[in-house]
Order: C-alpha cells, then sequence, then structure tokens
C-alpha cells in the first residue's frame, strides 16, 4: 500500500524545486512510489540506510559540502534517530523527514502500536517540529510549509503522513 | 604484535594529513577528533563531539555532495563499531573520493579503556570488505602509512577503508572548536556557500 500517486508526484516536485539532492531511506511501503521516482531521477542520490540514524548524519554531511536532503522513513524507525538528532540542533540543520505512520488508524499489528504513538513527542523533545497530513487534499500543503520552514528558516521538521492516507495495513483476507 | 611497536596515533594522524590540500577531514567522535585538531585546525576539518557511530555517515553525505573533493573519514575503533551498517551502505554508495581511516587501539580510551570488540577479534577490515570495499587493508607500520597517505588524494578509486593498529596510551586532549554551526559553516564557507 502507498499513499496516492498524485501526492508522490506532488511531494517529488517540492522537493525538485526546492533543490534537493540526498534521498537517505529505510524503505517503507508507503514511501515507494517516491522512491522510485527519486531513484530514477539523475540530479538526486537515492542511499538506502541500514538504519534510520545513518540518514541523519547523512543529512548533516550533505549540509556541510552544499546539498540539501530529505530523509524517508516510517514511525518505527523514529526512535532509532534519537542521539543522532541532536545534530539537527548542533548544526543548525535545514533538516526534513517524512515520516509515513503506523500503529494508528485500524492498525492490525500491535508492535507497531508503541512507537507509532510515541513518534510526535520524539521529534519534539528532540526540538524537531512537527506537521500532520491526515487527508490527500492537504499533503501538498503540508510538505510545502515543511520544505519552505527546513531549507528556509534552518527549521527542523518531520511531517506524519497520517497511515489514514495510506490505509491499515492488510493482513488478512 | 607487541604493545611496543603499536603506532603513535597523533604520528599518524599528522603523516595522514600532512599533504591533505582542499580534503574534506570528519573526526569521529573522541580522541579521534583531539588527534586531527593536534595535526592542525583547518576551515575544512569537521570535528565531532557526539553523534557518535555517525562519522562515517557524515563523511558519505559530504562525499557524495562534493565528489571531487577527497573526504576523509578518521574515527576510532568504538565509534565504527557503533555506526558499523554505515560501512554497508557505503558499499552500495561506493563514493570514490571517499576514504575511512579507523585509528584502532581495541579500547574505549575516551571512558577509562574498556575493551573494544576489535580486541576480542572483530575484523573491521573483513566486516569493510564484506560490505563491498574491497579496498580495505590493516597498517601497521608508518612506512605503509606513508605510503597509503597518498591515495588520500585518489578521487576516482575510492572508497578505501584502512584499519591502523595504535598505541592505548590517553594522550593530552588537543581541543577542537565544539561549536557545531560554527563548524559546519565554515566548512561551508570555505567551499563557497554563503549563510542563509
Amino acid at each position: 500500500m502507498t499513499y496516492f500517486e498524485s501526492d508522490s508526484e506532488d511531494i517529488f516536485s517540492i522537493l525538485k524545486r526546492f533543490d534537493v539532492r540526498q534521498v537517505p531511506y529505510v524503505p517503507d511501503a508507503g514511501h515507494s512510489q517516491l522512491i522510485n521516482r527519486v531513484i530514477a531521477e539523475p540530479s538526486m542520490h537515492a542511499v538506502s540506510l541500514t538504519t534510520e540514524e545513518e540518514g541523519v548524519a547523512l543529512l548533516a554531511g550533505a549540509w556541510a559540502g552544499g546539498q540539501r536532503g530529505v530523509l524517508l522513513m516510517q514511525s518505527s524507525g523514529v526512535g532509532n534517530c534519537i542521539n543522532m538528532f541532536s545534530l539537527t540542533q548542533i548544526f543548525r540543520l535545514p533538516f526534513l523527514t517524512l515520516v509515513t505512520m503506523r500503529g494508528e488508524w485500524g492498525e492490525f499489528n500491535p508492535w507497531q502500536v508503541p512507537m507509532g504513538s510515541s513518534t510526535q513527542a520524539v521529534f519534539e523533545l528532540s526540538g524537531i517540529k512537527v506537521l500532520r497530513a491526515n487527508h490527500p487534499d492537504e499533503v501538498r500543503e503540508v510538505v510545502e510549509a515543511a520544505a519552505g520552514q527546513a531549507y528556509n528558516a534552518c527549521t527542523p521538521t518531520a511531517v506524519l503522513l497520517s497511515q489514514r492516507l495510506i490505509g491499515a495495513k492488510v493482513f488478512t483476507k | 604484535m607487541s604493545k611496543a611497536n603499536l603506532l603513535d596515533r597523533r604520528q599518524v594522524v599528522s603523516s595522514l594529513l600532512a599533504e591533505r590540500k582542499d580534503a574534506i577531514v570528519i573526526g569521529g567522535l573522541g580522541a579521534s577528533t583531539y588527534d586531527i585538531a593536534a595535526a592542525g585546525d583547518n576551515d575544512r576539518n569537521l570535528y565531532l563531539w557526539g553523534a557518535m557511530g555517525g562519522a562515517v555517515m557524515i563523511g558519505l553525505g559530504v562525499a557524495l555532495a562534493q565528489p571531487k573533493l577527497p573526504v576523509v573519514v578518521i574515527t576510532g575503533d568504538g565509534e565504527m563499531l557503533m555506526g558499523m551498517g554505515s560501512l554497508a551502505t557505503v558499499g552500495l554508495q561506493k563514493p570514490k573520493n571517499l576514504t575511512i581511516v579507523v585509528l584502532d587501539n581495541e579500547v574505549y580510551g575516551e571512558t577509562g579503556g574498556q575493551a573494544s570488540h576489535t580486541s576480542g577479534g572483530a575484523d573491521l577490515v573483513g566486516v569493510a570488505k564484506a560490505c563491498g570495499i574491497p579496498q580495505a587493508s590493516s597498517m601497521t607500520t608508518m612506512a605503509e602509512v606513508e605510503a597509503f597517505k597518498g591515495s588520500l588524494q585518489d578521487v576516482s578509486a575510492g572508497p578505501r577503508f584502512a584499519s591502523v593498529k595504535i598505541d592505548s596510551a590517553n594522550l593530552e586532549r588537543a581541543l577542537s572548536n565544539r561549536d557545531g554551526t560554527f563548524i559546519v559553516n565554515r566548512i561551508r564557507g570555505a567551499l563557497g556557500f554563503q549563510p542563509i
């Protein structure tokens, strides 16, 4: 399952417009179309990670080297990043992450619920602003605003893409 | 190898960086950052005072952004062990301009000298090779370090990985700058980027 193709296209065109060049990710079904779009885009480095915290460090290096980036992950990966998030404050990074939510809106798998429930608080405790998109018609606007404040104001920002956009993952027919 | 034969970390880093030219150098949390500072402050030094396990990934981010510049990560065995997955990520990306040097004293020197996993057989050179970094070697003599340092300037044949077995002596700290925004903006300025 992925969020709507039109949302993927909207997000991709915003990232292009903001001259995003490095896109680290841990694969997530929700981001799958966007990830494929990034892989096919010659101006962007798609960087597959072994764990999400690598992506925070990668974006710190990208910024030192003059490039912008965005970290794609799902909510279960946010906890993996906590110590590395210190870089967003220490370097005052133009940090942007797009997070597909699990553990809410009809979740089947209880193991997703604890991290999904604390995702927003973890970001906020780490000094990262949180914006959320619950409906397809607000995705473009929310990502646009997040990219604007992250890249123009060096304000570390996370966008939570609600599981409602995607639908709960189906485990049984 | 007897302890008496192990290399002096400051001598190793000072030799590696003696002809660094335009290279960007990232120092991992702990003594590696002090070693780089001791070799001489530079606008292109990125000193880490935290973010343990992140040095190689920061190096990869710089290397992808600046493919024509040599990028050198100098870190310790403990810091490298914490970010071991990043070797697999580097192995996948294969940045031609990235060199990773691990100063391996087999202990966590900053916290009292507790043994690290390399003392018990963890083979970082083997890990690097198995992660897709075939140019991975171990160095135990200054002659090898001297012979290796020229390769740091080669931005067409990386990535490369080297482990240098060093003495575990705790040397006097050479304190670098530790204000992150200063450090990162200084590098950006040296590369010609303006503040926001």
